[in-house]
């Protein structure tokens, strides 16, 4: 497993090193912090995908319940970080255990589905916020605040906070699957019977895992939301949440960095095709089904069988 | 009709290559425009309107703006904000340009409107006009060809008052600017509003709304549904037997529609400022020539986007050419020394445009195309509600 | 609200669930027998649209355009079987989700690039012009009716396929054991690669029935594919008698709830704001139903499996 994650240390590095290099202009950081916020959800959703076998395709609600968090609140007048940030994650997660408490009851394609029920409820609220735009969205004036400095507003900080803190999410959802509480998780995903025969039972730990993963979204909604500096409904779109899903797909749902290396690949590809062409959507669907049938286990298998 | 879309397509694509190709060999003198406009999804239909329009634009100014020569880069936002955001940083950052133009709906322009303006570039918006940048919000860089949304809908407020309608149906989509749509109807209709019905914008079927109004016997219906919705909505309404009761809408029958709407939209009212049977000069070169090459009428999107292409090659002559006095060059736009398709225009305090509105009605062109005509003008030099909270003089 | 109303109000919801059964029952038997979640039936909804619009247009008929549109939408599956399907049926969900979601993207914008981005236009057939008056100063136009009874008869002949032919039993026994048909011999391959045609060709004939009612325009197909989940998903994955009902339930329910909530709020909530809650709770309540269901009964409401 460690041998393994010489490639996503690398780019974690490069992300680094990158503002560095000449890549330093608002047009990259932009592009790269995107990359790096939609890794951090696509890492909690790994987590959710390849550690518990919960396929969420309502992801982006928890995400979208933390960015909406910082609108709110920034509607109110509220734009300090250490309240923001406790806000929306309690928030996220609170979202995700009410949602997940019902939709853990339920399993396979089953859970798909509900979870994408809960994504649209989240979705048709947001729109209904009159108050915080609506359907429109809401502007953010002023991105928030960490202990009365402006720190978020200077591009290199939140380049390297938003680096900082998806490896930190990284190592914590890594720390989480190696403990006890993952391996329950792990083996109530291979075989729920046995889990239970030895006396405990999957459900609190599938639902404390949906939690966790819903309020590591919710801190990436805080990032996204202050990286565009623009929170919209769009943001809790079914096909946000599909994207989610296929950057864990392509970066291989086996393995946590997959996300990381899927989120990039993703936020990447779609950007250098669109700027090679108007129709780079003909190119790019016929991509992800090639990747698909050729590529089994996704980038990151690509890697580990070079190395296996 | 199934042959439109790849014949405007082929047209715009070698429309915008075409200005580039004269850059290179002339580099010095040159101005660049990010030209915002939705390719993807659905509501393509009305980006490639606008884009095209800017193109004839440049077209008919042989590719140049006050004497500089105009190289585009054309930004897809897909519809999506944060999509909108990075690629326009793109434009600002990495191709340098100088204007950004365009966009169609307003949830863009506002993700946008503080990347480009506080990079101190000039935002003309060709179709978006919320009513947030028109009062208090207005911006020394932002200016509008358009008009503020508000305004066209209290056109149709207006036009049902002096029509003596004393009960009226009200159905928008149930977002922002469609609970807009709703107010500014509200601001000039002095009757009774029936019941005002609020759709998802996901909506396909209208069969259960029908019902209600043809239950409701109003004396008229008032909607605003844009893109598909009114496609489905206004061929449905005929359908059901209801169009006996008039039609007022806003941004639901224009000519991005109208083709997919067909007869069912004949007799059918909107509003605008501007509209394809217009009588003056620049009109008539502007409709003929994009009817020629796009075998298609011209909308609102295409009309506006071609006045910011005549209303900044207009200010790049006033400053001779130099875009670095960004105050000169606000003052040269803010003068609007061009001739628009619509005929009079000037800029307001807030940079909205002050001008006429009409009521319009779906007719049948010569050709036999559909198109909105001029019905009667509703309102003269009409002012934005908003500009007298505009604090920029 | 009047009685009168109600019915016609009813009659709408019957009649948008009978288009959504028409798209539900071939995802239903594809995700039934074979295990696959194809999220391109939802485009292939729109190329029956597409096609249907623009052999009409060529052949001047909406008959002949909806005659031809069949074996086109027939065609076009099992091309994309051929090419892309056949080689996830042993992958998991994911894949195939994924796989799908590509397929989406290349026709949506396929469909942009051939036929361009604004909205076709079909005619209602000549023969179906015109209505039945139902209800004082409303039209029932003639073509719902005309849809209502298509979508009738063909979930008549699905049942008569299903339940009493060869194929049909095949197909049940596949969708509850397909390694155990497989085992007696029947080509699993040639019956999925048939199942996996004839739902294309439901899609399809929904698409070209969709046309004259709703815009043919790119994406038409993903609000659909995502209410017919919602259907199968209620109704059973792998049940034809369970995508019926549960069509009709989701037909009902919605519009139903569009035109009673705003009312229903207005009890608890003054009226500007009942009308806009009341909306926004309508187009959420089908999800909410759905939530409900899977909540009591994990497995919808006929499951095929057990378990």
């Amino acid at each position: 497993m460690l041998r393994e994650a010489w490639l996503p240390l690398v780019v974690l590095v490069a992300l680094g090193v990158a503002p560095l290099l000449g890549f330093g202009g608002s047009y990259e950081t932009t592009l790269m912090a995107r990359a790096m916020i939609l890794g951090m959800a696509a890492v909690s959703l790994s987590f959710l995908v390849g550690g518990a076998g919960l396929v969420s395709l309502g992801h982006a609600a928890s995400v979208g319940v933390g960015a909406y968090a910082v609108a709110i609140l920034d509607a109110h007048g509220v734009t300090e970080a250490t309240l923001v940030l406790p806000a929306a994650i309690g928030a996220a997660a609170l979202f995700s255990l009410l949602t997940g408490a019902i939709a853990i009851r339920t399993s396979g394609v089953h859970f798909i589905m509900i979870t994408l029920a809960f994504g649209q409820m989240a979705f048709f609220t947001a729109s209904s916020l009159a108050a915080y735009g609506g359907d429109d969205g809401y502007t953010l004036y002023s991105r928030t605040e960490l202990l009365g400095t402006r720190l978020l507003e200077n591009r290199l900080a939140f380049h390297y906070i938003c680096l900082g803190l998806l490896a930190a999410s990284w190592g914590g959802c890594a720390m989480l699957l190696a403990s006890r509480f993952g391996r329950v998780l792990r083996a109530a995903r291979e075989n729920p019977q046995r889990v239970e025969a030895v006396g405990l039972a999957p459900y609190p730990f599938r639902l404390l895992g949906y939690m966790l993963a819903g309020a590591m979204g919710g801190l990436a909604g805080v990032l996204l939301a202050n990286a565009t500096e623009f929170v919209s409904p769009a943001t809790l779109s079914w096909q946000r949440s599909g994207e989610l899903l296929f950057m864990v797909i392509l970066g291989g749902a086996g393995r946590l960095w997959g996300a990381i290396l899927g989120a990039l690949a993703f936020v990447l590809l779609e950007t250098w095709l669109a700027q090679q062409m108007l129709h780079w959507k003909l190119v790019f669907g016929p991509l992800l089904v090639l990747a698909v049938i050729f590529l089994r286990g996704g980038l990151s298998g690509l890697v580990a069988r070079h190395h296996g | 009709m199934i042959g439109i879309g790849r014949r405007g397509l082929l047209g715009g694509t070698t429309a915008l290559l075409a200005a580039p190709a004269i850059l290179h060999a002339q580099p010095a003198g040159a101005v660049k425009i990010g030209v915002v406009a939705v390719q993807t999804g659905p509501q393509a239909a009305l980006g490639n309107q606008l884009k095209e329009g800017f193109a004839l634009g440049l077209k008919h100014l042989d590719g140049k703006l006050g004497g500089l020569t105009a190289e585009t880069v054309l930004i897809d936002d897909e519809l999506k904000p944060d999509v909108a955001v990075t690629k326009v940083r793109a434009a600002l950052e990495r191709d340098k340009v100088d204007f950004i133009v365009g966009v169609v709906f307003s949830n863009i322009l506002q993700a946008i409107m503080r990347p480009v303006t506080e990079s101190g570039t000039f935002l003309i918006s060709t179709n978006a006009g919320p009513s947030t940048f028109a009062g208090r919000g207005c911006n020394p860089f932002f200016f509008t060809t358009s008009y503020n949304n508000d305004q066209v809908h209290s056109v149709m407020g207006q036009a049902a008052q002096d029509n003596g309608y004393r009960r009226v149906f009200v159905m928008v989509p149930n977002y922002q600017a469609g609970r807009d749509a709703v107010a500014g109807f509200k601001s000039k209709f002095r009757g009774e509003v029936v019941d005002e019905v609020y759709v998802p914008l996901t909506q396909l079927d209208f069969s259960a709304e029908l019902a209600k109004i043809a239950a409701a016997r109003p004396d008229a219906i008032f909607t605003f549904m844009p893109g598909g919705l009114g496609v489905n909505l206004v061929r449905q309404y005929r359908q059901a037997g209801l169009a006996g009761i008039p039609f007022l809408s806003t941004f639901t029958v224009d000519e991005a529609t109208l083709p997919a709407q067909g007869d069912a939209a004949l007799g059918f009212y909107s509003a605008a400022s501007w509209a394809p049977n217009m009588d003056n000069p620049q009109n008539t070169r502007f409709v003929n020539d994009y009817v020629a090459a796009h075998n298609a009428v011209p909308a609102t999107y295409a009309a506006q986007a071609y006045d910011a292409a005549m209303l900044l090659d207009s200010a790049i002559r006033r400053v001779n050419g130099n875009l670095a006095g960004k105050d000169a060059l606000r003052a040269a736009i803010r003068a609007a020394d061009f001739r628009s398709v619509r005929g009079p225009f000037a800029f307001g305090v807030n940079h909205y445009p002050v001008q006429d509105f009409w009521l319009l009605k779906v007719g049948r062109r010569a050709d036999g195309k559909l198109e909105t005509q001029t019905d009667r003008k509703v309102f003269t030099n009409a002012v934005d509600p908003w500009a007298a909270e505009c604090r920029m003089r | 609200m009047t009685t009168q109303l109600l019915l016609v109000q009813a009659l709408n919801g019957l009649q948008l669930g009978i288009l959504l059964f028409l798209v539900a029952a071939g995802l239903t038997l594809v995700f039934g027998v074979m295990d696959f979640i194809n999220l391109a039936h939802g485009v292939q909804y729109m190329l029956g649209a597409y096609l249907g619009a623009s052999l009409a247009a060529a052949t001047g008929s909406f008959w002949w355009g909806l005659v031809l549109a069949l074996p086109a939408a027939l065609a076009a599956g099992l091309v994309l079987e051929v090419l892309v399907f056949r080689h996830l049926y042993a992958r998991d969900h994911l894949a195939q989700v994924l796989a799908t979601f590509g397929v989406i993207l290349f026709l949506n914008e396929g469909v942009k690039v051939l036929w361009g981005a604004a909205p076709l236009q079909v005619a209602v057939p000549p023969l179906l012009e015109g209505g039945i008056e139902i209800m004082p100063g409303l039209q029932y136009p003639l073509y719902r009716v005309a849809v209502l009874a298509a979508g009738v008869v063909t979930a008549g002949g699905l049942w008569w396929l299903v339940e009493r032919t060869r194929a049909g039993m095949l197909v049940r026994a596949g969708a509850t054991n397909a390694a155990m048909v497989s085992a007696l011999g029947v080509d699993i391959n040639r019956l999925f690669t048939l199942v996996f045609a004839f739902g294309a060709m439901l899609a399809g004939f929904a698409g070209v029935l969709a046309g004259p009612i709703f815009s043919v325009e790119p994406g038409m197909g993903d609000n659909v594919l995502i209410l017919a989940f919602v259907v199968i998903v209620i109704g059973g994955i792998g049940s034809i008698r369970g995508a019926f009902v549960a069509a009709l339930l989701v037909g009902l329910i919605d519009i139903l709830g569009k035109s009673l909530m705003p009312d229903l709020m207005r009890l608890f909530l003054d009226a500007s704001a009942a009308r806009q809650a009341g909306a926004a709770l309508a187009s959420m309540l089908v999800y909410v139903a759905m939530a409900a269901i899977l909540a009591f009964r994990p497995a919808g409401l006929f499951p095929v499996r057990a378990g």
